[in-house]
């Protein structure tokens, strides 16, 4: 398949921003609530378009949640985006009950995610939301890897979902490779990259870095297959059994807790389905620190080169 | 007809009486359940929805309903056996409580399905936010419905009541009501032992609420409260309404410890001739 190439870096956020506006000027029930840094989130475009559907209510994240879900009961579309640490472990009983147990239509923006926020160090840095949020019954997870994915996905969590919608993205601008014309389908893995040597399975950013550790391998004949798991919950669990048959060996990376991330969630089908080696390329039970975005990827372990490293020892684990 | 009829409320204090009977019944069979606060609340309930919001038992998702937002989920019983009262269900139902399969869950739960029920709640403090949510929702479509939500007083020590409390008035919600049913106990004992509220009323015009006191065994008082609320035009309204725990049953009134426990059958069909009388 066609190699994917960055077109320019581009934030996450950014993208989420524009999918927002979108999906906003194509349904007029979508909403947007405000926990003040509505423009650091990227949800300024939406609020300043449709000032009469934006609606401020300060730094009370509990009440944010709250006050969507009651917007969903009288028919809106409701998208309450700040920084994951607070949208989703802030506010967990409030979207587990209010939310999930309701099961109401709302979608919740987790920004800042993973160590790649850079210089406002570990309070922001969201690397648990995954798995707080993957455990939620009724909840949908999405974390798309690049700007034009986000896009894709508020629109596609606005007209695609009919229950509660996670929907995490970055800070820094980062590699934009993914195309409109690739689509977002909820709940189906994105096969980026072919091979049957073996699996890396991904997330978020470390989707741009697991292509470039599949294009080093493929330089030495080891051709790895890449699936970007843009949807965390519902997981595209034929995609991964396949993987596990064809491929034999999986190395999983995200920016997040390796400990209830996409890591887990990955063996959690594997272990049942069809056991093989696995290796996990994220971050491992600690908290992450201030610091230049990349210089703090490399320090934690989330680059191609430490996806090589993984691919190599699961590889060598499945020749055994 | 007793003398209770002589002032005008006949008909509200009967209703009263059949839905307390029907919580201590419903209570007594399911084995466990909270006795106090819902018959606290069962007056409240009662001018609620027999003489102050819109609805049609017979069209529950009629869309010109007025919303009644139970955000003290654990007095559901009360809930349950007012809904019943008002046609929503058969009262039989009542009697499934707890039970396994039941569509009458400890706490309300939508995904059971029962007619009249909206919103699943049981932790505490997130009821006021739903419908401050619900209320900005309907004044974006410029619909006039109302939106009234039961408190308690224990839960206001969760501070996201206040959270929803500072939006209500920023936002002016004026179509918004909320009850609280000020019985002053919680599982621990006296509020303003745990951890005092007072001055509540003030607190609540401090936030820029509308703040109305009532009798919460008074359908006069109540109904005179609600009708205040009706003629505010910028901020939100809060009735505290000033009630007993365990009201109706002598034995068991101001006491704390029946906050979270059922009757025995036996008890129960004391309870039942006392509320009845």
């Amino acid at each position: 398949m066609a190699k994917l190439v960055n077109r320019g870096n581009k934030a996450t956020k950014t993208g989420f921003g524009e999918g927002l506006l979108e999906a906003g000027i194509a349904n007029g029930s979508v909403v947007a609530v405000g926990a003040d840094i509505t423009a650091s989130v990227g949800v300024d475009l939406f609020a300043s378009k449709f000032p009469s559907r934006f609606i401020s209510l300060g730094i009370a994240e509990q009440n944010c949640v709250g006050v969507a879900a009651g917007m969903a009961l009288a028919g809106k579309i409701p998208v309450f985006a700040t920084y994951g640490v607070f949208s989703a472990l802030r506010t967990t009983d409030q979207v587990r009950i209010s939310l999930c147990y309701n099961n109401l239509h709302v979608i919740i923006g987790g920004a800042h995610a993973g160590v790649s926020v850079g210089p406002d160090g570990a309070t922001h840095q969201a690397l648990e939301d995954i798995a707080m949020m993957r455990v939620l019954p009724n909840m949908t997870v999405l974390s798309p890897c690049d700007a034009t994915q986000a896009r894709l996905a508020v629109i596609a969590a606005v007209e695609q979902c009919s229950g509660p919608v996670y929907l995490r993205f970055g800070r820094e601008a980062m590699p934009d490779f993914t195309t409109t014309e690739m689509g977002f389908a909820i709940g189906k893995a994105q096969l980026l990259h072919h091979g049957n040597d073996l699996a890396i399975i991904t997330t978020g950013h470390m989707t741009w870095e697991a292509l470039r550790a599949a294009y080093e391998l493929e330089k030495e004949g080891i051709l790895a297959r890449v699936l970007n798991i843009h949807t965390i919950k519902p997981l595209d669990q034929t995609a991964l059994v396949e993987a596990a048959r064809e491929c034999g060996a999986i190395v999983t990376a995200e920016e997040h807790q390796v400990a209830g991330g996409l890591g887990s969630a990955v063996s959690e089908v594997i272990s049942k389905y069809h056991p093989v080696p696995m290796e996990f390329v994220g971050m491992n039970d600690r908290f992450g620190e201030s610091g230049p975005p990349l210089e703090l990827m490399r320090k934690f372990g989330l680059t191609a080169e430490n996806i090589i490293t993984a691919c190599r020892k699961a590889l060598e684990r499945k020749l055994k | 007809m007793n003398q209770r009829s002589e002032n005008g409320f006949g008909r509200l204090e009967a209703l009263a009486r059949s839905i307390r009977q029907s919580v201590i019944r419903s209570l007594a069979e399911a084995g466990s359940g909270h006795l106090g606060g819902s018959m606290s609340s069962a007056d409240i309930l009662t001018a609620l929805y027999f003489s102050v919001i819109k609805h049609h038992p017979a069209e529950p998702t009629w869309p010109g309903r007025d919303r009644f937002i139970l955000s003290i989920g654990h007095i559901a019983p009360v809930l349950y056996a007012t809904l019943a009262e008002a046609g929503y269900f058969p009262k039989e139902e009542l009697l499934t409580l707890r039970k396994a399969g039941s569509r009458l869950q400890g706490h309300p739960g939508r995904d059971h399905k029962l007619p009249g029920l909206e919103l699943s709640a049981g932790s505490l403090g997130q009821g006021l936010s739903v419908a401050v949510g619900m209320a900005i929702a309907f004044r974006m479509d410029g619909l006039a419905n109302r939106i009234y939500c039961l408190n308690g007083d224990g839960e206001l020590q969760e501070g996201s009541v206040w959270e929803a409390a500072m939006s209500a008035a920023h936002h002016k919600l004026d179509k918004l009501c909320l009850i609280i049913d000020r019985n002053g106990l919680q599982i621990d004992g006296s509020t303003e032992t745990v951890m005092a509220l007072e001055p509540l009323k003030k607190k609540f015009e401090a936030f820029g609420w509308n703040t109305l006191e009532c009798d919460g065994h008074d359908f006069r008082s109540l109904l005179s409260a609600f009708q205040k609320t009706r003629l505010e035009t910028s901020r939100p309204s809060v009735i505290i309404a000033k009630t007993l725990m365990g009201k109706g049953i002598k034995s068991i009134e101001g006491d704390y410890r029946w906050h979270g426990k059922a009757p025995s059958k036996e008890q129960a069909e004391e309870m039942i001739k006392e509320v009845a009388k």
